[in-house]
C-alpha cells in the first residue's frame, strides 16, 4: 500500500476507527511529569502509539529589583573610559577543582620501615614530614616535593617537575642564585650517588597505555586516587599536536597501592579503551 | 570550576567584602583605590578615589547605599556606593584599620592603629542619613588593648563590640558605655596576632584566623571556642559559608618568604574544613602569594579571594561542590 491520501480513511474497512485519535497530554502533575500521548501510521498503515514521558522542570533565578537596577549602573572612579576595565577581567583558563583532603591516618600505619626514618621520629604515630612539614601524611623520604626542598637549599633550577603546566611559574631561578651549575647528584637532599633524580620518578611506577586521546591528568587523578596516594601523574602529549599519545605514567607513594592498582585497573574498560596497566619497565633492579 | 581573575589592584589585597544581595564585591587592596566588582561575571562597576594610602578594611550598607574604608592615610571614608562620590571623612590622628557599620546602618565602629606613642582606639561614630549633616565627633572612644585592632565588628542587636588582634585577646564591649565586658581566656584562644574575624550569616557565632596557625570558631554571645581548624601555615583570613556547614580558611608562609620558595611549598591555599566536624574538606590552589582575605557570597555559591599578588579571584561552585560527604 502507498503512502496515506486523503480520503483513503473513509474507504477503509475499519471506517471512522481508521482516524487517528488526537494527541493527548496529562499532567503535568505535582512532581513536573508530563505525559504525551500521541498517534502515527505507518506506511502500512499499522497504527503506533507513542508515549513521551517528560519532566518539567522550571529554573528561577530570582533577582532582587535592586540588582537588576545595579546591573545598570553607571561606571564611576577608574571604571570611567574606553577599556579601561579591559583585560582587567579574565577568566582563568584553568580548571581548578577543590581538591578533596584524604584524612590523616588512613594509610600512615602501615609504612613501609625505614630505620633512619623511625629513629629520628621515634613514635610511629607522629609522622612529620621534615620537606613540607605536613604531619601523618608521609615520611620524609617520600615526601612528593622532595625535588623542590632540594631546589629550595640552593636556588638553581632543578628539573621542571612535569606536569607542572600552569602558569608558566618557573620553580628555579630563586634571588641571587649561584651562577655555576650543580648537578643534581651534588645538591642538598640527594644522597650523592646520583639516586634522587631517577628515584622520584621509577619508584613504585606504573605505566598506563592504551589511553583516549582526551585523558587529562585530572582523570586519572580520579581514576587512580582511590587506591592510595600518587606522588606523579605524567600525561604524554605530542609536541605537535597536542594531543594525548596515549600513555601516562603514574607514581604512588606506596607500592602496594601501585600493586593494587595494577591488579585492579589492567584490563579494566576505560573510556571504551580497554586500559594496559603495568609497571614502568627501565628498572634494573626489579625483583 | 574556572575562576574569574580580576587584576585591578596593583598591590596586595587587604580586604574582600559582598554586599547582602551578593550582586557586587567590594575589594580593599594596599593601592588607594577600593574597587567594586559585580560578583556574577567580575566586570569592574567602579573606583571610589580619595584615599591617600593603603586600606585596610570595608563595610557596605544593608541596602548597598553607603561604603566605609578605612585606611592607612588616617582616615576613614563614607561613599556614595553608586557614583563613587566621597560623602564624608572622618580624621583620625593614626591610620584606620577596622570598619563595621551597625545593623541598621546608624552607626559605625572604627578600630586605628597605635601609632607615635597614642594607643590603639575603638572610635563609635553616629552615621547619618544625610551626609550633609554627618559630624565626625565619635559617640565615645575605648582604648585599653595593646597592638593593633586588626577587627572591630557589632555584636547581636547592636549591644556589644567585639574586637581582635595583636594582642590575641578577643574582646567584648559595651556599646553604649564602652566598657570591657569579657575577654576570651588566653589559654583557649589565639596564641599569636589575631588576623582576620568575621561573622555568620545570622551573626550567632564567628571566626577568626591567626597567625598561630588556627582558625576559631566562638560564640559572639560567650566568648567561648566552639571548635577549632588547625592548618599548617598562618592564617590571614577565614570565612563561614551561609549555605553549608563550611569554612574556608587561606593563608601562607609570610609575604617576605614568598620568593624564596616555590609556590607550591607556600600552601597559598584556600582550605575548606567541615564547620562542626573540624575536619579538612579539600583545598582551592590558584594564587601566587598569600591569601589575604576571603569572603562567601551571600547565597553560599560562590566565594572569593584576595591574595598578596594582587588578585582577586572569584569561584563559583561546580555541582558537585554541593554533594560533598564527609
Amino acid at each position: 500500500m502507498g503512502p496515506m491520501r486523503w480520503g483513503d480513511a473513509a474507504d477503509e474497512d475499519e471506517g471512522i476507527e481508521g482516524v487517528l485519535p488526537p494527541m493527548q497530554v496529562m499532567g503535568p502533575d505535582e512532581k513536573g511529569v508530563k505525559i504525551i500521548i500521541e498517534w502515527r501510521k505507518k506506511e502500512d498503515g499499522s497504527k503506533v502509539k507513542v508515549t513521551t514521558t517528560v519532566r518539567v522542570k522550571k529554573q528561577v533565578k530570582r533577582l532582587n529589583p535592586a540588582v537588576i537596577r545595579r546591573r545598570s549602573l553607571k561606571k564611576f572612579g577608574d571604571a570611567v573610559g574606553q577599556n579601561s576595565s579591559e583585560n582587567l577581567t579574565v577568566v582563568s583558563t584553568e580548571e581548578i577543582f577543590l581538591e578533596r583532603f584524604r584524612p590523616v591516618g588512613q594509610q600512615g600505619a602501615k609504612q613501609e620501615e625505614k630505620g633512619a626514618d623511625l629513629a629520628s621520629l621515634g613514635n610511629a604515630s607522629l609522622i612529620v614530614c621534615r620537606t613540607c612539614g605536613k604531619k601523618g601524611d608521609h615520611w620524609t623520604s617520600k615526601c612528593p616535593f622532595k625535588e623542590l626542598a632540594a631546589n629550595r637549599g640552593f636556588n638553581i633550577g632543578g628539573e621542571k617537575p612535569p606536569g607542572d603546566d600552569d602558569m608558566g611559574m618557573s620553580s628555579s631561578s630563586g634571588p641571587g642564585g649561584k651562577a655555576s651549575y650543580v648537578p643534581p647528584s651534588m645538591r642538598m637532599g640527594s644522597k650523592g650517588d646520583g639516586e634522587s633524580m631517577r628515584k622520584g620518578r621509577d619508584d613504585n611506577s606504573i605505566r598506563v597505555t592504551n589511553l583516549s586521546e582526551d585523558t587529562r591528568e585530572q582523570d586519572l587523578q580520579e581514576l587512580f586516587r582511590p587506591f592510595g596516594s600518587i606522588s606523579r601523574i605524567y600525561v604524554a602529549f605530542d609536541r605537535d599536536t597536542g594531543l594525548s599519545r596515549g600513555f601516562a605514567f603514574i607514581n604512588f607513594v606506596n607500592r602496594e597501592d601501585a600493586v593494587r592498582a595494577i591488579n585492579k585497573l589492567d584490563g579494566y574498560g576505560y573510556d571504551n579503551l580497554i586500559l594496559r596497566v603495568e609497571w614502568a619497565t627501565p628498572r634494573t633492579d626489579r625483583a | 570550576m574556572r575562576p574569574i581573575l580580576l587584576k585591578g589592584h596593583e598591590r596586595p589585597l587587604t580586604f574582600l567584602k559582598y554586599n547582602r544581595d551578593g550582586d557586587l564585591l567590594f575589594s580593599c587592596a594596599k593601592d588607594h583605590n577600593p574597587t567594586v566588582w559585580y560578583s556574577h561575571n567580575g566586570d569592574r562597576l567602579g573606583t571610589y578615589r580619595g584615599h591617600n594610602g593603603a586600606v585596610w578594611c570595608c563595610d557596605v550598607s544593608r541596602h548597598t547605599e553607603r561604603l566605609i574604608t578605612g585606611s592607612a592615610d588616617q582616615s576613614a571614608n563614607i561613599w556614595d556606593v553608586e557614583t563613587g562620590a566621597k560623602l564624608h571623612t572622618f580624621g583620625f590622628e593614626s591610620p584606620a584599620r577596622a570598619v563595621d557599620f551597625a545593623e541598621g546602618d546608624k552607626l559605625c565602629v572604627i578600630s586605628t592603629d597605635p601609632f607615635i606613642g597614642a594607643p590603639s582606639e575603638i572610635h563609635v561614630k553616629r552615621v547619618e542619613k544625610d551626609h550633609s549633616k554627618q559630624s565626625s565627633e565619635s559617640l565615645f572612644v575605648i582604648k585599653g588593648p595593646t597592638g593593633r585592632i586588626n577587627r572591630a565588628v557589632w555584636g547581636p542587636l547592636n549591644k556589644t563590640i567585639i574586637s581582635a588582634g595583636e594582642d590575641c585577646l578577643v574582646r567584648m564591649w559595651d556599646a553604649e558605655t564602652g566598657k570591657l565586658i569579657k575577654q576570651s581566656d588566653p589559654d583557649a584562644g589565639h596564641q599569636k596576632v589575631v588576623s582576620s574575624l568575621a561573622k555568620s550569616a545570622d551573626g550567632s557565632h564567628f571566626i577568626t584566623g591567626s597567625h598561630d596557625k588556627s582558625a576559631k570558631l566562638w560564640d559572639i554571645r560567650t566568648l567561648e571556642v566552639l571548635k577549632t581548624y588547625s592548618t599548617e601555615r598562618p592564617v590571614n583570613a577565614a570565612a563561614i559559608s551561609p549555605l553549608l556547614d563550611h569554612v574556608v580558611i587561606g593563608g601562607g608562609q609570610d609575604a617576605s618568604q614568598v620568593t624564596m620558595s616555590d609556590r607550591r611549598a607556600g600552601k597559598f591555599e584556600a582550605k575548606f574544613f567541615h564547620k562542626i566536624y573540624e575536619e579538612e574538606i579539600g583545598g582551592v590552589k590558584g594564587h601566587f602569594g598569600p591569601i589575604n582575605a576571603l569572603a562567601f557570597n551571600t547565597d553560599g555559591r560562590s566565594f572569593s579571594s584576595g591574595g598578596e599578588d594582587g588578585y582577586v579571584r572569584i569561584h563559583h561552585f561546580d555541582a558537585d561542590y554541593y554533594h560533598i560527604k564527609m
